[in-house]
């Protein structure tokens, strides 16, 4: 009897365990669908309020009186200089002659959503600001400050262009571009700089909740208003000022901007944010 | 008397000696944080502060202050060494955070 119930016991638990082994394969394996939709059921649930294309407009969407002033801020936006300064750079031809349009598809117009992508043949993620250094380069020009500037008034434009079209990010069937994908995955959770933060812990676990006078944004979305004009830096910056200026802030040493890690990190992001619309340039307080 | 003086004398000049920290103590202590801040680069994950707390070091080492380069030059490398930590045991922790 007692033989009898120890195989029993010993049965239950071996199947137990057997019944464990593919929910840990798949916590650790790569699936940016179930990302997506965990991804963007998290945020809907925390802010139940909110529509999904809310989230793009971050803090903004966060409670009524900041909505109030997105609204106000809306009908003279703080980034329309820029806006105005990358419409022209972007149709004012190169010493060659060529312009923007003739490295892009559609001529660069209403493209912004598709960025960034991962090249196959680089092996890869490019990013919309990469992309634009590299088509300077590619006619003659110097490459401009990945931060702010004339790189922000570009981008500014790009997105414009792109407004209220949903982003779509693809990942070919390519190991490399899931690797990178899960690469910037990683980087997105992972705590660093000496304050032990990871871009998760402000956009994560505390959207909507004031970090000294700011009120942080959900990292769903936040992609998709870019490039920004931030009261606090007094002018425009791109993504890759984002991601720097939040390493820093950390007490973390940013990488260059573009760097692989980076380039990952804006792959992931934006694609889990798919579907939401473009609405850059934004304005953040 | 005299003589308790002078041995007096002697034996503080030899101990001040013996507890002054020297150029040579300084820049070992300097290379060995340097050296965990450039493994902490390796890893991607260098910490403002240590860069800060290094330059310090280096600024009381120049300016002859080798007792205060040397306690700055330890504070280094002992972030230095955290971030270490950090970027390791992190390699596996980050998945704690992630949203499933």
């Amino acid at each position: 009897m007692m033989l009898r119930l120890t195989i029993r016991a010993a049965a239950t638990l071996a199947l137990g365990v057997l019944a464990l082994v593919p929910a840990a394969r798949a916590a650790d394996s790569i699936d940016p669908l179930a990302d997506k939709a965990a991804f963007q059921k998290f945020y809907t649930d925390k802010f139940p309020k909110l529509k999904l294309e809310d989230f793009v407009n971050g803090p903004y969407s966060m409670n009524e009186d900041l909505h109030k002033q997105w609204v106000e801020k809306e009908d003279f936006p703080p980034y329309e200089f820029s806006l105005e300064a990358g419409k022209e750079m972007f149709s004012k031809p190169f010493k060659n002659g060529k312009t923007y349009a003739d490295c892009f598809p559609n001529q660069g117009i209403a493209i912004r959503q598709n960025y960034p992508y991962f090249d196959e043949k680089e092996g890869k993620v490019v990013t919309l600001e990469l992309a634009l250094n590299r088509c300077r380069e590619a006619n003659g020009e110097a490459p401009f400050s990945y931060v702010k500037d004339d790189m922000a008034a570009l981008t500014a434009y790009m997105a414009y262009t792109s407004r209220g079209k949903p982003m779509d990010i693809k990942i070919p069937n390519d190991p490399r571009a899931l690797d990178a994908y899960q690469k910037g995955k990683e980087y997105f959770y992972t705590r660093r700089g000496q304050l032990n933060f990871s871009c998760a812990t402000c956009h994560v676990q505390s959207p909507g909740e004031r970090i000294r006078a700011e009120v942080l944004a959900p990292a769903l979305g936040i992609l998709n208003a870019m490039p920004i004009y931030r009261s606090e830096w007094s002018g425009m910056g791109t993504t890759s000022r984002r991601f720097t200026t939040c390493n820093s802030q950390i007490r973390g040493v940013p990488l260059n901007p573009q760097d692989d890690e980076y380039r990952n990190l804006e792959y992931y992001l934006s694609y889990v944010s798919n579907g939401l619309p473009i609405s850059g340039p934004g304005a953040r307080p | 008397m005299r003589a308790i003086f002078a041995a007096s004398a002697l034996l503080i000049a030899a101990a001040t000696t013996a507890f002054a920290a020297s150029e040579a103590d300084y820049k070992a202590a300097y290379a060995a944080a340097d050296a965990a801040n450039k493994e902490a680069g390796a890893l991607r994950n260098q910490w403002t502060t240590t860069a800060s707390t290094l330059s310090a070091a280096k600024k009381a080492g120049d300016a002859g202050d080798f007792d205060g380069a040397i306690a700055q030059a330890k504070e280094a490398e002992a972030l230095a060494k955290a971030s270490i930590f950090q970027a390791t045991s992190e390699k596996e922790r980050w998945k704690d955070m992630e949203i499933r």
